[in-house]
């Protein structure tokens, strides 16, 4: 099975918010089965191992934002073909109308524990939330409303990588994406990145590992390569914990694993330590 | 090649051709007093990525490029040309050693990308990549980057973030490689030549989509066949490139780094109100 097919098993197995009943959930790391009704109970983590499962944009923001404070802005971007490939068009028209999404990030301004901040949500249900035109331009410009604004930014990431369909473009946004973050960096602003299941290739490689505290939720996937890719150069087989949110905090690429029970709880608190306020 | 007109996978074959020059062979044709300087500070040297310092018609500037061997012996020593974390942040060493002393940065690209490995995940290879992207986006030197045969993804892109890319003539520079996209796209990695096609990878497609400046001409037949001739034109293009981000003011230079990429992507407002279509 190829990683985009292992994705996409996942991925259909949860978006089914329309659907009257949900499926059960067959966590991907522990396989155990838990109802999905005590899988919302449980913010939607594995109860049996604590993997924090992938959530729709629409869910996290939910989960994250207080209460009607999250208005949105760049909605309706969609994207172009740049390189005229085959169908694309007509991929995205459908990915669109399947999760209701304009394209793989949602981003806005919210409160967290009445907190203002600029926030970036990136959906794996659509695309496996590779990074295209359209990821690049509006993670760019909510650095820019951030530094602009003179507001702390929280980026929760998840990407499959960089966007195939839109070749050399899709590779510069990694460049186009860290320049916005240093930008915004000079600045003096804080950036706060959340990387959620899966966090990995040309997002890995670029603002996902930028920012000022990188938190990652527990269980999670993060890498640069994929895990096929590297056992196909290296002939064996790898470590469980290989590229884990685990694995990268024991390596120094993470400065803390939260649960996403305490996850409002610790962004406010880190947005309140970097205002310098004594109190 | 058919009826002269030469096909993206021709270009793929040119530059996997055995006696394509590599940035070793480049170097002395081009520089004069060059000195390597190795290591990363941090935890080892990494022979994918040469570092140095030389002159460019008497000037001292800092040369980084990823090295490709002649042979297969070389090649296993340099891995490929495949980074390993601590190669990019050698990169970025020297980079900064670089701005501390003005002078200016000229980067050889010439990779299939960054290695993928056990030990490049576990020493950050994303990190190192990323890392790259930003400090070259602020570096107050002027930077000039040269794809001479393989612009293979980040691994690429990590020395790629300059003021002016050359690309030689028959270089290439994706998101992945072709084999890799094949593989991807059509699960079939054998369809390595449908994916030249449809990719948008050679010299003129990265001028068009306004990721390159410059197309450096090499010798008839591809670069193998008179690696002085296409040095030569590789020392011409540079030399101009130099003296313009040379006179240039550092803020601006940078403004317009930033630029470069900060305008890449094509992308529309949807209607969500009245559907107009497109």
């Amino acid at each position: 099975m190829t990683m985009e097919e292992l994705f996409r098993q996942v991925t259909q197995k949860f978006y089914n918010d329309d659907q009257p009943k949900e499926p059960d959930f067959k966590c991907p790391r522990c396989q155990k089965t838990t109802p999905a009704k005590t899988m919302q109970e449980n913010m939607l983590v594995c109860p049996v191992c604590g993997y924090s499962s992938r959530l729709t944009a629409r869910d996290r923001l939910r989960l994250t934002c207080d209460k009607d404070s999250f208005t949105e802005t760049e909605a309706g971007m969609t994207s172009l073909n740049p390189i005229d490939f085959p169908d694309y068009e007509e991929k995205i028209a459908d990915l669109r109308e399947k999760t209701g999404l304009a394209e793989a990030v949602v981003t806005g301004i919210c409160t967290i524990h009445n907190e203002r901040c600029v926030i970036a949500v990136m959906d794996s249900h659509f695309m496996m939330a590779s990074m295209g035109s359209v990821v690049g331009e509006k993670i760019a410009r909510a650095f820019e409303l951030a530094g602009n604004e003179g507001l702390p930014i929280v980026i929760f990431t998840a990407s499959g990588g960089a966007r195939m369909q839109e070749g050399l473009v899709s590779l510069m946004q990694m460049a186009k994406t860290s320049g916005a973050a240093a930008k915004f960096s000079e600045k003096g602003g804080l950036y706060i990145t959340v990387l959620t299941d899966p966090t990995t290739g040309g997002v890995t490689a670029s603002f996902a590992s930028l920012g000022d505290v990188i938190i990652a939720e527990p269980k999670v996937l993060i890498g640069f390569a994929g895990r096929r890719v590297i056992e196909g150069t290296i002939k064996q087989q790898l470590p469980e914990d290989f590229q884990s949110a685990e694995f990268m905090l024991k390596n120094g690429f993470v400065d803390m694993i939260v649960e996403r029970r305490n996850m409002r709880r610790t962004i406010a608190h880190l947005i309140r330590l970097h205002r310098g306020e004594v109190r | 090649m058919m009826d002269g007109i030469i096909t993206p996978y021709d270009r793929l074959t040119l530059i996997h051709h055995h006696e394509r020059p590599t940035v070793r062979d480049y170097i002395p044709m081009i520089f004069t007093d060059v000195y390597e300087l190795h290591g990363d500070r941090l935890y080892s040297d990494d022979k994918a990525i040469f570092g140095g310092i030389g002159r460019l018609d008497g000037i001292p500037v800092t040369i980084i490029a990823e090295v490709k061997g002649r042979d297969l012996n070389e090649n296993k020593e340099v891995n490929f040309a495949m980074p390993h974390p601590e190669g990019y942040r050698k990169a970025l060493r020297l980079a900064h050693q670089a701005e501390k002393f003005h002078r200016p940065v000229i980067n050889f690209i010439d990779t299939p990308g960054a290695y993928c490995g056990v030990e490049a995940e576990e020493r950050g290879q994303g990190e190192a990549i990323a890392r790259c992207l930003y400090e070259f986006m602020q570096l107050r030197t002027p930077v000039i980057s040269v794809v001479l045969g393989e612009g293979g993804s980040g691994g690429a892109l990590a020395l790629g973030v300059c003021d002016e890319l050359c690309m030689l003539e028959n270089a290439i520079y994706s998101v992945i490689s072709p084999r890799g996209f094949a593989s991807l796209i059509w699960k079939d990695a054998g369809r390595e030549r449908d994916a030249c096609d449809i990719m948008h990878i050679t010299a003129e497609d990265a001028v068009a989509l306004g990721v390159a400046e410059q197309i450096i001409p090499e010798s008839e037949g591809g670069a193998h066949t008179d690696p002085e001739i296409t040095a030569e034109n590789i020392h011409r293009s540079l030399s101009i490139s130099l003296k313009d981000k040379m006179s240039k003011d550092i803020d601006e230079l940078l403004l317009s780094r930033y630029n470069r990429f900060r305008s890449v992507g094509e992308f529309t407002q949807m209607d969500t109100t009245v559907d107009q279509g497109g």
